[in-house]
């Protein structure tokens, strides 16, 4: 079944075992108009999937639909069903669920008020969980480790995470949402706010996160889509147009509105 | 292509005056805002700070004989104002019992459901609470705590009266401050598998305290100074009382009752210095917190 395309009205690739599966996924803002369209897709366990598209495509609706996150804002509606390693994300408890799927946000968001230490593992102390200093210092040091920041804030590390530059802030964040070893982390955008040194350093860095975790990426840079990921979604209007290998989709396009957002038609 | 026309000389001189007559004039009108202040302190000063010794803080209010015996040798008034300034910490500090789980509370409400019906309601009941007389509020004070609860006059009664007029500004300020706070730092809470009330109270609020402590420390500078409501509930004491169903002193108190007896009419400068200063030193604190933990 794997890469093989499915032509029903889009082309949309599918998976055995996905990591995540989306079921006629429909979200809406208002009453007239969805954000998301009706998308149907599975995620590839231990890949980059990035989804592309021009603004208010619904890329990062869609994304936020995963973690259930559109729960903090009542008037949103979201229609089909997500699954979860085959689990229904509808039926699990939305805390729980979003302890196995971590986010990263556009800008950089450590907490304010807590030092670089405690903002890796805020996850742990704002759910309450006790651990003893040693597996506290253990979780700081792989999860800075792993997202290559130990050595620049090993001797900083009772700082304000607020002092660190943007890119290690970002880093920080992503480190805050490995801790908890999520399946899969949503990524909105994560390089948007920051230079390009300090974004060559995140996609580097994601590469390497494909080992151990799944990884989604919301982008509006097409040339970032096509350096770091393995599968990607093209959406526009909020429907799916195109879903395949990120090799496939860049060179030989199926959709003709595909071809026409990565020749640079519109977007 | 023409030239762009030259400006006269003379009339660009003219400009230029007139600028610097508008700026010098904007400057001296603002001046003059600052003058009342200045005034106010420098009479203060000057009146008051003869009776300022160590048994002004330490001592309770003397009676009528003393001060007189001691005015007709020329002495300062002996005693203090000891009994107002613990009267008037006791009464604020249960004002602040009463009113800030109340009003952080009553913030947060607002600020989860920026635009529900019943938000509205409370945003503009919080508005006329603001506008309350205080002696209104000192008043229904009395009718509830005087005459039913505590059956005499007391603190109590008191802070209860002064935490109304405190809340509006503990209400508005936890609602601007939490609105102020990015939303995304709420959403990395939540994104984290943290439930809600524990992002509100251990990710929010601390973000937010700067704000907060602003608004509660405003608050109780506005409310240091109150008399009226006082008047009808604490009533005032002599001694030091630290019971809160008794009557109770307080500075504000204190002045009014210095100002009915000739004898010790002159405590009132230094007591007013003292209530003064102490009002001026907790906005000075508010605004050094607002500034020092501005939120990024």
């Amino acid at each position: 079944m794997e890469d093989t395309l499915m032509i029903k009205e889009e082309p949309v690739i599918t998976f055995k075992n996905p990591v995540l599966l989306m079921e006629d996924l429909s979200v809406s803002y208002t009453e007239d108009a969805l954000a998301v369209d009706n998308v149907s897709a599975g995620v590839k366990r231990n890949s980059i999937t990035a989804i592309m598209g021009p603004s208010g495509c619904g890329k990062s609706t869609l994304l936020r639909a995963i973690n259930r996150m559109h729960e903090l804002y009542p008037n949103i509606k979201i229609t089909g069903r997500i699954y979860l390693n085959n689990k229904d994300i509808t039926s699990m408890n939305p805390i729980l669920l979003r302890r196995k799927i971590g986010m990263v946000f556009q800008s950089p968001n450590p907490f304010p008020t807590m030092n670089i230490y405690d903002n890796v593992i805020a996850g742990f102390k704002l759910n309450g969980v006790r651990l003893k200093k040693i597996e506290k210092d253990e979780i700081v040091e792989t999860s800075l480790r792993e997202v290559a920041l130990w050595d620049e804030v090993k001797d900083s590390l009772f700082k304000r995470g607020t002092f660190l530059s943007g890119g290690q802030q970002q880093r920080l964040c992503i480190a805050r949402a490995l801790a908890y070893k999520p399946d899969v982390i949503l990524m909105d955008e994560p390089t948007s706010a920051l230079d390009p040194v300090a974004t060559s350093k995140i996609e580097d860095l994601l590469v390497k996160l494909k080992e151990n975790f799944t990884i989604i990426l919301v982008t509006h840079n097409m040339a970032q889509a096509a350096r770091i990921s393995d599968y990607s979604m093209f959406m526009y209007l909020g429907k799916l147009i195109e879903y395949g290998k990120t090799k496939n989709l860049f060179t030989r396009p199926v959709n003709k509105k595909t071809e026409e957002y990565l020749t640079g038609k519109f977007g | 292509m023409k030239r762009i026309v030259e400006i006269d000389k003379s009339v660009l001189r003219r400009r230029l005056y007139k600028d610097k007559l508008f700026y010098y004039a904007v400057i001296s009108l603002s001046a003059i805002t600052t003058l009342p202040l200045i005034l106010i302190i420098v009479k203060l000063l000057e009146k008051g700070v003869r009776q300022i010794n160590l048994s002004f803080f330490t001592q309770t209010t003397p009676n009528t004989l003393e001060a007189m015996v001691a005015k007709a040798n020329g002495d300062i008034i002996p005693g203090g104002i000891l009994n107002g300034i613990t009267g008037s910490l006791l009464i604020v500090l249960f004002a602040c019992i009463i009113a800030i789980p109340l009003g952080v509370l009553a913030g947060i409400y607002l600020y989860e459901n920026q635009s529900s019906k019943f938000s509205d309601v409370i945003r503009n009941i919080t508005d006329i609470l603001q506008g309350v007389p205080s002696i209104i509020l000192g008043v229904v004070a009395y009718n509830w705590i005087v005459v039913n609860i505590t059956r005499g006059f007391s603190a109590i009664a008191g802070s209860v009266a002064l935490s109304i007029m405190m809340l509006p500004m503990i209400i508005r300020s936890t609602e601007e401050t939490l609105k102020m706070i990015p939303s995304t730092i709420k959403e990395a809470g939540i994104a984290l598998g943290v439930p809600y009330h524990k992002v509100l109270f251990r990710v929010l609020i601390p973000s937010g305290l700067s704000g907060l402590l602003t608004g509660i420390l405003l608050g109780i500078s506005r409310i240091l100074g109150e008399t009226a409501p006082l008047l009808m509930t604490a009533l005032g004491s002599s001694v030091i009382n630290f019971d809160i169903t008794k009557p109770t002193s307080a500075v504000p108190l204190l002045i009014w009752e210095f100002y009915n007896d000739p004898n010790l009419v002159d405590l009132i400068w230094s007591s007013s210095l003292f209530l003064m200063g102490f009002v001026l030193f907790v906005n000075i604190i508010a605004k050094r917190i607002a500034k020092k933990w501005k939120i990024h």
